[in-house]
């Protein structure tokens, strides 16, 4: 029981970065009409606003102190981070939090990203055949994990966590379980959290603004909404923009669960396309859904007696789920009538 | 032999063909690509390209995962090596039929859905294969250390024949060693072979066929036709294909890994079929010399080959152009990669193919033109 409760948490903070990626590939489609290979590499991309703010904030100002003395007879060579130099012990606080605030830095880079994506290369795609979308948001996507690659170096650059949250929490004895029993890291859980705050907030967007309105009217039926004087393109983009804010932060808030490095992308990619594809093409729901149905599938299938009993169902579970969802609901879990059905 | 005639245009194209891949190692020699080991991937990797283009060229099924077949290929043939004899032949034999069995049952399943869920099936079976080759299965794959031959193999009828020799077998055909160039011209062989099976695919009515599931799959089934047997058939020759350069990979190194695989090397064999021109016959061999060659000559350059190149510009403007060029050399080659492949897509969907008919075809006009004006004012 305990062990079964353990894993249903330990699938939550992955459920979660799933749906936030899953969410914004099926917005994507459902409202530009377009498979885009390059998100995983969006979700790389907002891991890297990490790394490049806390590289930032961390720049280290070299200062010599005549009066010390270093072991070897030079002046004493004193480095501050930056932000510790002209803030003081503020400045330590924040290098502390520096991925939560690096959350700062990704939303307008990751809405300039995606809207200049959007105008610059997936407009002139609307019309073409899914396999040519496919196939030049796949180039888009190795060029911007190389880009990453030249610049941050091709190995995993890990981030630490906020003090406060390092250690686990004793989620087991909140539950009136044996103390000890059940434990689940704090940054995981700030994870989950984090998740469900962004899920729920797009989809107030989604339904209680009039932007949001009009992006789901147009969703519905573009032509119309654009008969009716609406400029639904202009829009559109914009949903594309905040579909890679969606995912950067994904990507920030993960960075110190998983050390990012460029090919992280290209590896919650393929896993994101089986959510859309489990949870149904342009529903949101689904996607939701189906991320965390995956996630928490993904940690049962790692536990020890179910590896026993079907030996390498770990690694291939979601594959197989995805395969016999494909087979008996091609539609998937919440699919729409009439998305990608020819 | 009705089996080998083809139409007069293809016999020309097949004899050029043949010529300028029996000739490689003379006219690549002044590209500095002259040797085996390149040359064998030129082959290998044409084979791979045209067979993936059986599939995507005619039927339209965008598959992602054929690097699957390719990985198979290689295992099995490494393990006929290990199990039965160095010699090359039963272990293509076998490569071809394994990854055939393989894609016949993917296939199966796969080509129930069609357009984006297609690419996502082959996908998830390439990934399941890519995974389990790296955990369960390490008992058949070795795992991450990959495939090797030991020296304590069976080979059960090598040894019917010989001693057992200190220092490890190398692959041989009908008791040739098959090193270098000899590798080579096993691998360009086979190229032709595989061209002209291809050659015969396309002319054939069950080319046509395929042809007519991709234009119209909706309207096939109304005239009657169960289209599932003809894609399934695409989708097994085009996996054999695939299993073919698996085997010959393993047979000009005798080593298999699971990274061969992964589906970025799905993905490389899509670049070089849209690259060169899907649909086309010639078109997938180009891409396929194109990026193996881009490859290598880019991944060879470092930043003294980039000063040496641009020395002869002003010292400031030298080291900015080396700063900007490195990245784009050596370890970024894929970036090269990536923006050569968007350009394709995004100006040339056709591919390298379609830019050599536009060039064609405008020069045809001017003619026409011309020669127009001229009847025109010869008239007057």
């Amino acid at each position: 029981m305990e062990a079964i409760f353990a894993q249903l948490l330990n699938g939550l903070d992955k459920g979660g970065a799933y749906a936030l990626i899953a969410l914004g590939l099926t917005l994507v489609f459902g409202t530009l009409g377009v498979v885009n290979f390059a998100h995983g590499a969006l979700f790389m991309l907002g891991a890297f606003c990490a790394v490049a703010f806390r590289e930032l904030i961390t720049y280290e100002i070299v200062t010599t102190d005549p009066e010390q003395l270093s072991p070897w007879g030079s002046p004493l060579e004193i480095r501050t981070p930056i932000a510790q130099q002209y803030l003081g012990d503020w400045g330590a606080v924040i290098i502390d939090y520096s991925v939560p605030l690096s959350i700062l830095l990704a939303i307008p880079v990751m809405l300039i990203i995606g809207i200049v994506m959007e105008r610059g290369l997936i407009k002139h795609f609307y019309n073409r055949p899914h396999a040519e979308q496919i196939l030049v948001t796949f180039g888009l996507a190795i060029v911007l994990q190389e880009l990453v690659k030249t610049f941050f170096g091709p190995n995993p650059i890990p981030q630490p966590m906020p003090s406060t949250f390092r250690g686990a929490a004793d989620v087991g004895s909140w539950l009136g379980l044996t103390p000890g029993a059940v434990t689940y890291p704090w940054w995981r859980l700030v994870y989950f959290l984090f998740s469900i705050g962004i899920l729920s907030a797009v989809f107030a967007f989604l339904r209680f603004t009039t932007f949001g309105m009009v992006v789901r009217a147009g969703m519905a039926d573009r032509e119309t909404v654009r008969l009716l004087g609406i400029d639904i393109d202009r829009r559109f983009t914009l949903m594309f923009g905040l579909a890679a804010v969606v995912a950067g932060l994904a990507g920030v808030m993960y960075t110190p669960l998983l050390p990012p490095n460029y090919h992280l992308g290209m590896e919650f990619l393929v896993l994101s396309f089986v959510v859309v594809v489990v949870g149904g093409m342009g529903s949101l729901p689904g996607a939701v859904a189906a991320g965390f149905l995956l996630g928490i599938l993904q940690s049962f299938a790692s536990m020890t007696a179910i590896k026993n009993l079907i030996p390498g169902i770990d690694q291939i579970i979601i594959y197989l789920l995805a395969v016999v969802i494909l087979l008996v609901r091609p539609r998937g879990l919440m699919g729409r009538r009439g998305v990608m059905e020819s | 032999m009705n089996v080998l005639r083809l139409p007069r245009q293809d016999v020309i194209l097949f004899a050029v063909f043949a010529i300028v891949v029996l000739t490689m190692p003379i006219w690549l020699t002044p590209f500095g690509a002259a040797y085996p080991g390149l040359m064998q991937k030129f082959a290998i990797f044409a084979i791979f390209a045209v067979g993936f283009n059986i599939l995507f060229g005619l039927t339209g099924y965008l598959s992602f995962g054929h690097a699957a077949f390719l990985g198979v290929g290689s295992y099995t043939a490494v393990w006929s090596f290990k199990l039965f004899t160095m010699d090359a032949i039963p272990a293509l034999i076998f490569a071809v039929l394994m990854s055939g069995v393989f894609a016949l049952g993917i296939g199966f399943v796969s080509l129930r859905r069609s357009g984006i869920y297609f690419a996502i099936l082959t996908l998830a079976f390439a990934q399941m294969s890519y995974n389990l080759a790296y955990s369960v299965l390490t008992p058949i794959t070795n795992g991450e250390t990959a495939l090797q031959l030991t020296n304590n193999d069976p080979r059960v009828i090598d040894m019917m024949f010989m001693e057992r020799t200190a220092g490890l077998p190398s692959p041989s055909i009908f008791g040739q060693p098959l090193g270098g160039i000899g590798g080579f011209y096993l691998c360009a062989v086979l190229l032709l072979v595989a061209f002209f099976i291809a050659q015969k695919v396309f002319a054939s009515p069950f080319g046509m066929m395929l042809r007519a599931i991709k234009s119209n799959q909706t309207r096939m089934s109304y005239t009657g036709f169960n289209t599932r047997p003809y894609a399934l058939t695409a989708f097994v020759i085009s996996g054999m294909y695939a299993g073919l350069a698996g085997g010959l990979l393993a047979v000009t190194d005798p080593l298999a890994g699971a990274e061969r695989m992964e589906w970025t090397a799905s993905g490389e064999v899509v670049l070089m079929t849209i690259l060169g021109g899907v649909g086309t016959l010639v078109g997938p061999v180009i891409g396929a010399w194109l990026i193996k060659y881009l490859e290598n000559i880019f991944s060879a350059f470092n930043e003294g080959m980039l000063h040496a190149t641009f020395s002869w510009l002003p010292d400031g403007v030298e080291d900015i152009v080396v700063a900007v060029t490195s990245k784009f050399v050596g370890e970024g080659w894929h970036l090269t990669l990536g923006l050569v492949f968007v350009l394709i897509v995004v100006f040339l969907p056709g591919g390298i193919m379609e830019g050599v008919r536009r060039i064609r075809s405008a020069v045809a006009n001017r003619r026409d033109n011309r020669r127009t004006r001229f009847s025109t004012s010869a008239a007057e």
